[in-house]
């Protein structure tokens, strides 16, 4: 009896299969395929060309740089959210909770525009800070704003689940040894979170990479300056330079996911280390 | 947690009082600067000039056509992808094969993609210069720069949402209910209507909850395959854009809101549904 009540004696496979497949071909990998094949119409020294240019190269040092800065400065703030709303109780803990979701629900340009009012140099923040001579809007640093508001959920998500499993013994058997709270940290706790660090990290930077919405309002858009990747790719489309966009949006895809590899391999090593 | 008061020396395995205390308020005012302050600033502005200025924007043509859109949009994307998020994690939630994981990875890929290059495919594929375009332009079918062009990138970018919240819940839940019914003498549908259903349905819900928050709101792949056209192929989000870019900050600040309420009644009914099924945890939902 056991043996017929295998996973595979339930019906329905097959065309469940079939509808997945077919749409995932129809919606998702011949479009990407279609990414993939069209650069070369410019032959091969005609997309290295394409991607040399100047304004290429800084368009994906700016791209990868703000990202990869971003994703950085949320393993800190990730951190202390994540840390308070697990092992803190506080009124309004709740909503606190529910309202770090905000910037995944709220539509990427309407973050664009709110985080452009708010520090443009005559916005509520930005007016405040024109006296010390900090320009945030229309500059680098209102994208590296921009991607620490969209990043920061993909940190605190995926470390509040690992906090919440982090077995308290290993704290009280540090605590009863004698380690202060700090070497408790030090020694116990952040390296049981670095995995999670990690993955978070790496989500963060993923998201950055790509987005568009928050970053275009207030990056001001100079070209070298504040100019991001997927900008780029924009005005190339719009110039009708198809190939030129398709191999600058190659590129950052196949960079991306060399990125991710590396940071899920090291993450793989890192939990096999401690288990 | 351990309770702290009775105890003469501060708990081992908390941090001081007063530490607590400092962490707990520099998280209130990070997630007051960072993420409340920008969603307040949207209704402020929208109000800047009173409510005269809010009801004008949103009695402008331009602005309905939009909204139009938007839930055309919505529409039909959700549902398409939520019958394929079903189909594919009930062969992933309750079968073994080989090939699985690689499945799960493609089913996602759309989430590591930017949004702009989530546009851009479809304008390789069908846009003037693109591979079918051409013909599509002989027979007198327009995809890009017209509303299939806008269901093409908008289900590219929704792809992934009620597959991923259904796999982790289906593959725990495991097979035993849907083959006791079979057993029974149930067939498929049935079984699916009578069993499958009613122990997914709050994930589900979950699922076309996001995916409908990111079908409205999708901004980049949109932009890119919308060419836009006023009044016709201008979602909400792109016509924030255009308002914003004219300089009418009150008009862009009031199709801002109402994107923002629907931002806040999605937090507000994740939050319920997420009590109904019990915290998912397990990385970012969206």
């Amino acid at each position: 009896m056991r043996s017929r009540l295998s996973p595979s004696g339930l019906p329905g496979f097959a065309p469940a299969m079939a509808v997945t497949l077919l749409w995932l071909c129809l919606i998702v990998l011949v479009p990407l395929a279609a990414l993939a094949l069209r650069p070369w119409s410019l032959g091969l020294v005609g997309v290295w060309h394409s991607l040399t240019d100047p304004r290429v190269l800084a368009a994906l040092r700016l791209s990868f740089g703000a990202a990869g800065l971003a994703a950085l400065l949320n393993l800190p703030l990730g951190l202390l959210v994540a840390w308070v709303m697990v092992r803190y109780r506080f009124p309004g803990r709740d909503l606190a909770d529910s309202l770090i979701d905000m910037p995944l629900a709220l539509p990427t340009a309407v973050a664009g525009i709110a985080l452009t009012a708010l520090l443009a140099p005559n916005g509520w923040i930005g007016a405040l800070l024109t006296p010390l001579h900090i320009k945030v809007a229309y500059t680098p640093l209102g994208i590296l704003v921009a991607l620490v508001f969209v990043g920061l959920p993909f940190v605190v998500r995926t470390l509040q689940p690992v906090i919440m499993d982090l077995p308290p013994d290993a704290e009280e058997a540090a605590a009863t040894l004698g380690a202060t709270r700090g070497q408790t940290w030090r020694r116990v706790v952040l390296p049981a979170l670095a995995p999670a660090l990690l993955a978070g990290f790496g989500a963060a930077l993923a998201r950055g990479v790509g987005e568009y919405g928050s970053v275009i309002f207030i990056a001001g858009n100079m070209p070298m300056v504040s100019e991001i990747a997927p900008l780029l790719i924009v005005i190339r489309l719009e110039q009708l330079d198809y190939a030129g966009a398709a191999a600058l949006a190659l590129l950052m895809l196949v960079v991306s996911f060399a990125i991710l590899l590396s940071l899920n391999m090291l993450h793989r090593r890192m939990r096999g280390r401690r288990a | 947690m351990t309770p702290t008061a009775s105890r003469a020396l501060p708990a081992p395995t908390t941090e001081q009082p007063a530490t607590r205390a400092a962490l707990v308020v520099l998280t209130i005012v990070l997630l007051a600067v960072l993420l409340l302050l920008p969603l307040i600033v949207v209704f402020a502005q929208a109000f800047s000039r009173g409510l005269g200025a809010v009801l004008a924007a949103l009695r402008d043509p331009d602005a309905w056509a939009a909204i139009r859109l938007t839930l055309s949009v919505a529409a039909v994307t959700v549902p398409l992808n939520t019958a394929c998020g079903v189909a594919g994690a009930w062969c992933i939630g309750r079968f073994r094969f080989p090939g699985r994981s690689l499945l799960i990875t493609l089913i996602e890929l759309p989430f590591s993609v930017s949004p702009v290059i989530s546009g851009l495919v479809w304008v390789l594929l069908f846009g003037a210069n693109g591979w079918l375009g051409p013909a599509l332009d002989r027979a007198g079918i327009r995809i890009v720069f017209a509303f299939p062009g806008l269901i093409l990138a908008t289900l590219f970018v929704t792809f992934p949402f009620v597959a991923r919240t259904l796999i982790p819940l289906m593959q725990e839940q495991g097979v035993a209910e849907e083959e006791a019914a079979i057993t029974l003498g149930a067939t498929f549908w049935q079984t699916f209507w009578r069993v499958t259903l009613p122990n997914i349905r709050w994930a589900l819900l979950y699922g076309v909850l996001l995916c409908n928050a990111r079908a409205m709101g999708e901004f980049g792949a949109v932009a890119v395959v919308s060419g836009h056209i006023r009044g016709q192929t201008m979602t909400m989000p792109l016509q924030v854009e255009a308002l914003f870019n004219d300089y009418d900050w009150v008009g862009a600040f009031t199709i801002a809101a109402l994107l923002s309420l629907l931002a806040l009644a999605t937090l507000v009914m994740k939050a319920v549904l997420e009590w109904r099924i019990g915290r998912p945890g397990g990385g970012p939902l969206l």
